[in-house]
């Protein structure tokens, strides 16, 4: 008995931190640290390197916004989450915000009630097979076994692709990606299918990437943005806007290195509000002044980002091609800082 | 003046409650009722507040909803058209399919090692503790994943088996072949083996609920029928015996009633094999068996045969030599001793920890989340719950679903134990 009753006291006090939070903000800065929903190991766009660092596309989104509510990108504790514990973990408070190429969805948006801020990273799913299986197009895939990661929205729109093309398939549902690459390698698929992106990240770890092929159909829209839970915008808009200073800073040509000098030096009206030099355009969001700045500081803008960790010189080798910005064909647009 | 010689009339008061010894036990477990019955109430009230604080709310109509996702082992038809309930149903059947396999191969083999491991063959007895002590004392989870990654690693392709033209002309041979007269192909994605099937199909009649299909129905009734039939003539036979003596001979009956009228039935039905074979990508035809489902029931048959065997030792060891000795005595050879006489008084001591074993392994299919077999778990709880995010009210009915599943083993097992238990007269 007793112990039943320290069970249940333990658990409901479980129940009571978990919703506790007032708001993310203040108890971020209380903590002094940002905890960041992560993937468990994604080449690219999160996973830690030799040193144990963790690296990456959306890494690189959460140092930036601890730079900019806590002045230093390092104070940040990434949490690996799988594509299944993901929103429940963002939901009940384990993490502040979640960058995890996660897909904007309708359903996700209003009934898992969560608020999806921006996109980072426009991407779509494709198919990936060897390349010796002779196959060029995804519509050729009648009576393949696809390898699948359950809990994402791949494995509706997967269903929805082979139903619309009167074509059948044996779903492989795998927990996630490496248990996938390593069912995709041992052969016990044909295909495997995730966001693009993915998949080319995917390629890039095997040992033999030049013998598997991703096929041209991409199959849906795949918006990939940073997540954080419904109801809390100041935490929302800072995470937004902290995104959006990237991209501002790529259009207005400021650089990790450069960034100081620009400060100093800049007549431009609307960098000096993003950086801080005039306006109080921090304390609207109740962060301090240099947020901008120092997120750029920390990480590099939007372009140094992409180069650096999913680029065509990277092994990853993505062209940026919608996550160009729109001054240059892409979709990638701020709003202005005013 | 008359005098009542009445007892003294006790009188009821408060504090008896906590001072009369025959009230006070009442009194405690009333308050230790309320105040379990309070600390429910506050943990669902606090769990329902917190809910809607985050509006968020209890409500299992998603249940009706599409479920726009495909499964890879159905044993009722399913399409990704069909409902989150639907998808449910056939994960609970894959979960029921692996423990009621899993239950009779590990009894069966529980028992076998069990006997085998206290035989007075040295070497046999020692080969069985080493199989025990490696299976039991390794965690469940390791073995299923060891055995799916050997079935997913170590098998062919399925292209592996093909045979072109050049290749004949050339007098090779394919890499792989198919066993058993080619009819079954372990392939690394999963395993091919014959499907039977009937060309005259008795036709499917719809429950409402589910669709039941009446070929099936009528051979489990046929061989339900079979086996009663067979009983009364069992009986039949003792009731001669123990009349006159002499025990009339039945065996040929038996195997008449057991077995010709299902094959009739079957046979009037065209009961035929379909058997795999190489097409495209991958097998046609014949029944696809996934390694998740093969590597499961294997490690959970080895798991919880080993478990079993010592659980069958006990029993045995707790019968007195005295009974064996006497069972020899009367010239009983060494085999029928331990059928007619040792297991079935052992039974009485296995039976109740082997009720636990199998509620043990109906609850451990649930790790085939390891191997992403598709069972409740990975269905209701794995993919429905992430795709409608109603983590509370999946994992809810999950847990009354497994409660179900396992106190109707508890009840049918005790029911059979109460058959077995030494009757008291």
């Amino acid at each position: 008995m007793t112990k039943s009753v320290f069970l249940g006291t333990l658990a409901a006090s479980a129940l009571v931190a978990g919703f506790a939070s007032a708001g993310t903000l203040d108890d971020v800065k209380a903590r002094g640290e940002l905890i960041c929903g992560s993937n468990t190991g994604l080449t690219g766009f999160g996973a830690p390197d030799a040193n144990g660092e963790w690296q990456g596309f959306d890494v690189a989104l959460c140092r930036a916004v601890a730079a900019a509510v806590l002045g230093d990108a390092t104070k940040v504790k990434f949490v690996p989450t799988t594509g299944e514990t993901r929103f429940t973990a963002l939901a009940s408070g384990e993490v502040d915000l979640l960058v995890r190429n996660s897909t904007w969805t309708f359903s996700r948006d209003n009934d898992l009630k969560l608020d999806f801020v921006a996109v980072n990273y426009y991407d779509g799913q494709g198919f990936m097979v060897k390349k010796d299986l002779g196959v060029t197009s995804a519509k050729e895939l009648d009576g393949a076994t696809v390898c699948i990661q359950t809990g994402t929205t791949t494995e509706l729109n997967l269903a929805d692709f082979f139903k619309f093309n009167n074509i059948t398939y044996t779903p492989v549902t795998v927990a996630d990606d490496a248990e996938a690459q390593r069912q995709y390698l041992a052969g016990a698929c044909d295909a495997f299918t995730t966001d693009a992106s993915g998949l080319a990240a995917s390629r890039a770890t095997m040992p033999d990437p030049a013998n598997h092929i991703i096929l041209p159909e991409i199959i849906s829209k795949e918006p990939l943005g940073p997540v954080v839970r419904h109801g809390d915008n100041n935490w929302g808009d800072i995470v937004r806007w902290t995104y959006y200073a990237l991209l501002i800073a790529e259009e207005k040509g400021i650089t990790q290195a450069n960034v100081d000098e620009i400060a100093a030096s800049s007549t431009d009206p609307e960098v000096r509000r993003l950086l801080g030099v005039e306006g109080e355009t921090g304390a609207m969001m109740g962060v301090d002044n240099a947020w901008a700045h120092n997120a750029i500081k920390a990480v590099g803008n939007y372009g140094e980002i992409f180069a650096a960790n999913i680029g065509e010189s990277t092994p990853i080798g993505l062209a940026r091609g919608l996550n160009e910005l729109w001054s240059k064909g892409g979709l990638q647009y701020a709003p202005p800082v005013r | 003046m008359a005098y009542v010689a009445d007892a003294p009339k006790a009188s009821f008061r408060p504090s008896m409650l906590i001072y009369d010894t025959r009230y006070r036990s009442i009194t405690i477990q009333v308050i230790v009722l309320l105040l379990a019955v309070l600390f429910v109430g506050w943990l669902a009230d606090n769990t329902i507040q917190n809910l809607a604080a985050k509006d968020k709310d209890i409500n299992f109509s998603f249940l009706w909803n599409r479920a726009g996702y495909d499964l890879d082992q159905q044993l009722i038809p399913y399409t990704n058209d069909s409902t989150h309930g639907r998808a449910a149903m056939v994960g609970l059947l894959n979960t029921l399919a692996v423990a009621f396999l899993g239950c009779i191969f590990s009894t069966i083999l529980g028992v076998f090692i069990g006997v085998l491991r206290l035989s007075k063959n040295w070497l046999v007895s020692r080969l069985m503790t080493v199989y025990i002590e490696m299976f039991r004392n390794v965690p469940l989870l390791l073995w299923i994943i060891m055995v799916f990654v050997i079935f997913s690693e170590i098998a062919p392709a399925p292209k592996d088996f093909k045979v072109t033209d050049e290749m004949i002309a050339a007098g090779e041979l394919p890499k792989a072949s198919m066993m058993f007269m080619d009819s079954v192909a372990v392939t690394n994605r999963g395993t091919n083996i014959p499907m039977p099937l009937v060309e005259h199909p008795l036709g499917y009649v719809n429950l409402g609920f589910a669709t039941a299909n009446l070929t099936v129905v009528a051979l489990f009734a046929l061989i339900g029928a079979s086996i009663y039939a067979n009983r009364r003539v069992a009986r039949h036979a003792r009731a001669v015996q123990e009349a006159t003596g002499d025990r009339p001979t039945i065996w040929w009956k038996s195997l008449l009633i057991l077995f010709a009228p299902s094959i009739f039935f079957l046979w009037a039905l065209g009961f035929h094999l379909e058997y795999p074979e190489l097409k495209g990508f991958n097998f046609k035809g014949g029944l696809n068996v996934a390694h998740s489902f093969t590597a499961l029931l294997l490690a959970l048959v080895l798991y919880y045969g080993a478990v079993i065997a010592e659980t069958v030792r006990s029993g045995i060891i707790a019968i007195s030599n005295g009974q064996s000795e006497a069972a020899f005595a009367l010239g009983l050879r060494p085999g029928r001793t331990m059928r007619l006489v040792i297991l079935p008084q052992a039974l009485r001591v296995i039976i109740p920890p082997l009720i636990s074993q199998f509620l043990s392994l109906t609850k451990d299919t649930s790790l085939g989340i390891g191997v992403s077999y598709l069972d409740l778990r990975g269905t209701l709880g794995g993919i429905t719950l992430n795709q409608t995010g109603r983590e509370l009210e999946c994992m809810l009915l999950m847990m009354l679903i497994y409660l179900l599943i396992s106190l109707l083993i508890s009840f049918v097992m005790n029911i059979y134990n109460h058959s077995v238990k030494l009757k008291e007269r």
